[in-house]
């Protein structure tokens, strides 16, 4: 096996500068407590100015009065860390978050699907880069070795065990990710490197350093199984974005909307799922507004889901300032794409209908894009509906208008010419709805042919009911 | 050389086609199911790729049955038609006797400003076969939006209006008016106005 680590040196700093519109402006993360901040980490315009994690806020302030603070969030990290994580379950089944701030992953199995390692890693590293995260990539056959060799070196790839023992050789043991402060007494005991390490007696080292240190140089070199916690996908999907001010209108809503939406789809094609039904909530100071967002069928396409979510948006009424915005999806079913005939003569770059319809009824409502079918009750007003999938026995029936009215209106006018009828109806007893009425096909005046009824027996108080148009 | 001549032939007797080459073939008009009013229109037919402006009197004076028997064919053929807000409900048991297949109708509620935003956007698409519309209070530059927008998605659209918009100058390809019991065609591009009126038989 040769398993690749991805190392993320400003995993905390990128996960708060990738929601940023700017990232180039000064910016430092801040923890500990209020009346004694400092900063945790800096971008590289603040470190221009001689900004250094670890510093005192105060002083960070008087070297630059414009950095823009923003509080570390621990589970925010640990989220993005995840999020990472389901990200490279993408390349390899086997994934592992385990240690802090490196992702590591089984990529020989993948050769054969994503190309040889140089090509696979190129892959890693554009995507990262799109996703925006500084990156240290190496590769090794043992999962520490290659988080160890990350640590050196960017892009060392170490594909056989002699090779590793060469390169771990000289590996300095402050570098070599011992357990907690061993690096450090070892060095200062005048032991500089593991080929060093390695030639002391096994068993004076477990009595000094504990039985931890030789399980971690065994499990290094590839001697023992390194049993690690491999990473099992949720099933679902939940992201927030803190916004760090307070929005009132919603242009300055669509950045961020626009970056969940991509993380939401990155990670639905991760699952090869797709998304139906999600739910985009807007955070306000102790309360929230939900905008629901449902889909005829399960999209991932990212464009789509913006302008869908965009339109759904627009129509919500932003009560009070946003602090901050959630998408969450609970339902994620099987994505199956559309498949087009070949012979279609219509060109490919044109919107299908279901993604047409997708976006009229993001406009005008789930309910506004209908059919009608014909259903199987005499009286005029129920013999259609609203299509629901259901099939009834429809008979058939004398002419029709095709148009009807929703309510029945008085029909006035001279030069009322009846052309036909009467044809009696007289049903509903059974839902207390009783119709008794004759309804004649009638000549206006103008020309039109109006379906209109009257009481039973009688030619005189029309009603129209519709139209044959 | 001999196996072009072959090719050639093989295309003159229709034995062979070029597949997504049909395109060509449009410039002739969708019929539009009276066989009267096809020889008038200049293309034999409905204008593909266009609006066509219905200008009525009252509603109710056989605008559907005119154009029933081209949606019915559209919508056998699977090919999807929308109404946008239509002033009344789609009686279903007549539009399924009038031959349509009512699985491919597709109805849309919108309010008037939202009506001519869906009109237009479903035109654009390409999705549908044909759509119609019933845009009143609109002025030429919407129209042409909609002549456009017809253009692009390679749709046959119908707007419905009142008749006394006849007067005003109009972006659409056909413009018939209802008079008398009778359309007349009172323009028509790439062709001359026929003299004669189109009554339309009633059932």
């Amino acid at each position: 096996m040769l398993w690749a680590c991805i190392l993320l040196p400003q995993l905390a700093l990128d996960s708060v500068l990738r929601r940023l519109p700017d990232p180039d402006k000064p910016l430092a993360l801040v923890s500990g407590p209020v009346h004694l901040r400092h900063l945790h980490a800096v971008n590289a315009s603040a470190a221009q100015a001689g900004l250094k994690p670890g510093m005192r806020l105060s002083a960070a302030h008087a070297l630059m009065s414009d950095v823009v603070t923003v509080i570390h969030d621990a589970q925010a990290e640990a989220r993005w860390h995840r999020f990472l994580a389901a990200w490279a379950y993408r390349h390899s089944s086997l994934v592992s978050a385990q240690w802090p701030g490196c992702v590591v992953l089984e990529a020989r199995a993948s050769f054969k699907l994503l190309g040889p390692w140089p090509r696979f890693e190129a892959r890693l590293r554009e995507e990262l880069t799109a996703l925006g995260f500084t990156h240290r990539i190496a590769l090794a056959p043992t999962p520490r070795a290659a988080r160890v060799l990350a640590g050196l070196r960017d892009g060392l790839a170490v594909t056989s065990a002699p090779v590793l023992h060469d390169v771990l050789a000289k590996v300095p043991v402050r570098r070599a990710a011992l357990p907690e402060g061993v690096g450090e007494r070892l060095y200062r005991m005048g032991v500089r490197d593991l080929r060093a390490l390695r030639g002391l007696p096994r068993d004076s080292l477990r009595r000094r350093f504990g039985v931890e240190l030789l399980e971690h140089l065994d499990r290094l070199y590839g001697e023992a199984d390194d049993p690690l916690a491999f990473y099992a996908p949720p099933d679902h999907f939940d992201s927030r974005i803190e916004l760090g001010y307070e929005v009132e209108h919603h242009p300055p809503l669509l950045f961020p909307l626009r970056r969940l939406i991509n993380d939401l789809c990155t990670y639905l094609s991760i699952r090869d799922g797709g998304v139906q039904r999600f739910v985009l909530r807007l955070e306000h100071e102790g309360q929230h507004t939900d905008v629901d967002v449902g889909l005829l069928a399960a999209e991932r396409e990212p464009a789509m889901l913006f302008e869908l979510t965009r339109n759904r948006l627009e129509r919500v009424a932003i009560p009070k300032p946003v602090v901050a915005m959630r998408l969450m999806a609970r339902e994620l079913p099987p994505f199956v794409p559309a498949s087009r005939d070949l012979f279609d003569t219509r060109s490919q770059h044109q919107l299908p209908w279901p993604q047409l319809k997708e976006r009229l009824r993001a406009r005008l409502g789930d309910e506004a894009v209908y059919r009608v079918v014909p259903a199987g009750d005499p009286r005029p007003e129920r013999a259609w509906r609203r299509d629901d999938g259901r099939l009834l026995f429809t008979p058939t029936l004398p002419p029709r208008p095709s148009w009807l009215l929703k309510q029945p209106i008085p029909l006035r006018g001279q030069g009322l010419r009846i052309l036909s009828g009467p044809e009696r109806l007289e049903s509903g007893w059974w839902d207390g709805e009783d119709a008794r009425r004759d309804y004649y096909v009638v000549e206006t005046a103008q020309g039109q042919r109006a379906w209109a009824f009257a009481r039973v027996g009688e030619r005189e108080g029309w009603m129209l009911h519709g139209w044959f148009a | 050389m001999g196996a072009v001549v072959a090719l050639e032939s093989l295309f003159a007797a229709q034995t062979l086609w070029h597949a997504g080459r049909s395109a060509k073939l449009n410039v002739e008009g969708e019929p539009t199911g009276h066989a009267a009013l096809d020889v008038l229109l200049p293309q034999g037919g409905w204008p593909r790729r266009a609006l066509t402006e219905l200008l009525l009197p009252a509603d109710g004076v056989g605008e559907l049955d005119l154009l029933f028997p081209a949606l019915a064919r559209m919508t056998q053929a699977g090919q999807p038609v929308v109404v946008i807000a239509p002033p009344y409900i789609p009686y279903a048991p007549a539009w399924q006797a009038a031959g349509l297949d009512l699985s491919q109708v597709e109805i849309v509620d919108a309010s008037p400003r939202d009506a001519l935003w869906a009109f237009e956007q479903c035109l654009r698409s390409g999705a549908c076969a044909a759509v119609l519309g019933w845009p009143q209070q609109v002025d030429t530059q919407s129209l042409r939006r909609l002549q456009v927008a017809a253009d692009s998605g390679d749709c046959l659209g119908f707007a419905l209006r009142d008749r006394k918009h006849v007067a005003n100058a109009s972006p659409a390809a056909l413009r018939m008016e209802h008079a008398g019991g009778q359309w007349h065609v009172r323009k028509c591009r790439g062709g001359q106005l026929p003299s004669r009126a189109f009554a339309l038989a009633t059932h």
